[in-house]
């Protein structure tokens, strides 16, 4: 990639500008022509699940439940983040938060940490959690 | 506090790491997000791996395996997870931060100084989204030092934005960059009780 001597990022005019046209850009063909892959914040807005968000399994898995889900439901016997599951089982993070979808509806999962709710902890931090996370990243 | 000196607090080195499929103690009940952004190549994933406790995953948020999340955790104690996420640098890829933007309660740009322009993007939908960020320049053994406030200057930044400098490579250099990160919200966190931040 060619870059110029950049001026300051306050005197490159319509900055913002451009930054959105990259992203348009890469929502119209990151991938050749295959046309748009959903944005991942458009599956997300439809669910529950943020990438941080906690998941565990409430019950073992049902004979009828489909193998995915199934492996789905044994991954989380602990609780793990939705980022974590993805990783774990090679899926792609929009089968994982659909798959989570049906379990969740189905009473097989518990979550810590929904989207709503981080978005909302985001938004008002907790002073408590963020002198919890000082300490513990000193304590390391 | 004064950024311009070029220091992080130094920290012993890390606890053996647990297995990358080590679950979370069954008492984990709150996670916090931070974000891991900047340029392609910059460092982030090695960042985000040398401050994680598990291994480094990589979730993947699209189809190609260039299209993929980094993952680091950090359990603090036994209920409170700090959760790292390093979204794909390339900015034809940004409209995957979309989704990882929202509930983030902070953002690292890491920056390489002898290609700072790169980071604009990053920093412009930082602030954009009101997400609180700390920039730290991630030294490179060839990259030339640039003065704190050389960099200050270039990437436009308010002086209440912390700078730093710091060697992805070291486990106690990137966990100093999260706890500047950290502290730095914990400073500003009653006065942000009221959004949003930034007129657009």
């Amino acid at each position: 990639m060619q870059h110029p001597d950049a001026p300051p990022r306050s005197a490159r005019p319509g900055r913002e500008e451009r930054t959105a046209r990259a992203a348009t850009a890469g929502d119209a063909d990151p991938r050749g022509g295959q046309g748009p892959p959903a944005p991942l914040r458009l599956v997300a807005a439809r669910t529950a699940f943020d990438l941080a968000t906690l998941v565990f399994a409430t019950s073992a898995a049902p004979a009828d439940l489909p193998p995915e889900q199934a492996a789905l439901l044994r991954a989380c016997a602990r609780p793990l983040s939705v980022a974590e599951l993805s990783a774990h089982l090679g899926l792609p993070l929009r089968t994982v938060v659909a798959l989570l979808g049906e379990l969740h509806a189905r009473g097989h999962v518990e979550l810590r940490g929904t989207r709503e709710e981080q978005c909302r902890a985001a938004s008002h931090p907790d002073p408590t959690i963020l002198k919890a996370l000082i300490d513990g990243l000193q304590r390391l | 506090m004064d950024y311009s000196v070029y220091e992080l607090p130094s920290l012993s080195s890390p606890s053996p790491r647990p297995s990358p499929r080590d679950p979370l103690p069954d008492s984990a009940e709150r996670s916090v997000k931070v974000l891991v952004v900047g340029g392609f190549g910059v460092g982030k994933t090695t960042l985000v791996g040398s401050a994680s406790e598990i291994r480094p995953l990589r979730a993947a948020a699209g189809t190609g395996p260039r299209v993929a999340v980094d993952v680091g955790r950090v359990t603090c104690g036994g209920r409170l997870v700090l959760y790292l996420f390093g979204p794909p640098g390339q900015q034809h890829l940004w409209f995957l931060l979309d989704g990882v933007l929202d509930g983030a309660i902070g953002a690292v740009v890491l920056v390489d100084t002898r290609r700072l322009h790169d980071s604009f993007p990053a920093v412009d939908r930082l602030e954009r989204g009101g997400v609180p960020f700390v920039v730290a320049a991630n030294l490179f053994p060839d990259a030339p030092l640039c003065p704190a406030g050389d960099l200050r200057a270039t990437l436009d930044l308010p002086g209440s934005v912390p700078v730093v400098t710091c060697d992805a490579r070291r486990p106690g250099s990137s966990r100093g960059v999260l706890l500047t990160l950290l502290r730095h919200l914990h400073t500003t966190a009653p006065r942000r009780n009221t959004p949003p931040r930034r007129a657009m």
